[in-house]
């Protein structure tokens, strides 16, 4: 904490708001639903990143422990993209 | 030769214990350990929620922009306070100050309440309305599945966390918990904050009503 004091992390509260209302925005307007998806994702993973960062602490944390972590979370976390081919496969399937 | 032995010396040192390459405490990295795995968890449930909605033809988008994006903002909103008064409470534990620690962890677990009796709220009116984990009135039975399975999973871990916080707030203000044990705790509150981050935009702003199946 001290590297960074609470200045930062009242800086960052106030990211993490701003985006949530960017975010109900797109709802409200009804953004088409791919447009919408890419930037709530996008948005999903700055706000994700900046608790992580500032509020975890990580930031402030030894490289080696940053190393240790996040690829290796990361990496497990995209393997589960290996579900979309038979998603749509079945989308087609049940459009028929 | 003097190099060689040196480095013999440095590695004995490194391998004989007492050393600590992440510079953190047991407790700290345990918890760091856990997290990285409830991240799979969820990353899972939410994996499972989007192959499902991808592959049906008729997804439900049941929630009207007031209440359920209203009230859910809000919810969000708690959650992001309490996160905040979360590291308040770490800060002034480092500071040595127990009675600002108590007072912010009472802050968070109040915020974290907030969120849990609003979600509690609108559960009671999906069911209302005819939603369980096997049918709803809007569309793919699977809808309500999802929905309950990973918006339930994540008030479970936010009541744990409520639990959890007062525990350390009551052993705190007993003077029983070191610092430490606060921060740990408060890693556990912002990952809980963390998966709402993508709860909400993925399961509720995705689905918002598009004036043809709404609920009511």
């Amino acid at each position: 904490m001290a590297q960074g004091g609470m200045r930062v992390m009242y800086i960052v509260w106030i990211w993490l708001l701003v985006l949530t209302i960017l975010e109900v925005l797109l709802a409200y307007f009804k953004v088409p639903t791919t447009i919408m998806l890419i930037a709530l994702l996008g948005m999903s993973i700055g706000k994700a990143a900046m608790i992580v960062a500032w509020f975890m602490h990580m930031r402030y944390e030894r490289y080696s422990l940053v190393m240790t972590l996040i690829p290796a979370t990361i990496a497990c976390i995209l393997l589960f993209n290996i579900v979309w081919p038979d998603s749509v496969r079945l989308e087609k399937l049940f459009s028929n | 030769m003097a190099i060689a032995q040196e480095a013999r010396s440095g590695m004995s040192k490194l391998w004989g214990g007492g050393v600590h390459p992440y510079g953190v405490s047991h407790k700290k990295f345990g918890m760091w350990l856990f997290l990285a795995s409830d991240s799979l968890t969820f990353a899972a449930l939410i994996f499972g929620y989007a192959y499902l909605r991808q592959a049906s033809p008729d997804w439900p988008h049941p929630f009207e922009f007031y209440p359920s994006i209203v009230v859910s903002t809000l919810m969000t909103f708690c959650l992001l306070t309490s996160s905040l008064t979360m590291v308040l409470a770490v800060h002034h534990a480092n500071a040595g100050d127990s009675t600002k620690v108590v007072r912010w962890l009472v802050a968070t677990m109040a915020g974290g309440l907030a969120f849990l009796l609003l979600h509690a709220n609108e559960w009671r009116e999906l069911i209302h309305h005819g939603m369980t984990t096997r049918s709803n009135p809007w569309g793919d039975p699977m809808f309500g599945a999802t929905f309950f399975t990973m918006t339930g999973l994540h008030m479970f871990h936010v009541l744990t966390g409520v639990i959890y916080l007062g525990y350390v707030a009551v052993n705190h203000s007993r003077g029983k918990t070191e610092s430490d044990s606060v921060e740990v705790c408060g890693l556990y509150w912002h990952f809980v904050d963390l998966v709402w981050m993508f709860i909400f935009p993925l399961v509720y702003l995705m689905s918002v009503s598009m004036g043809d199946a709404a609920p009511h």
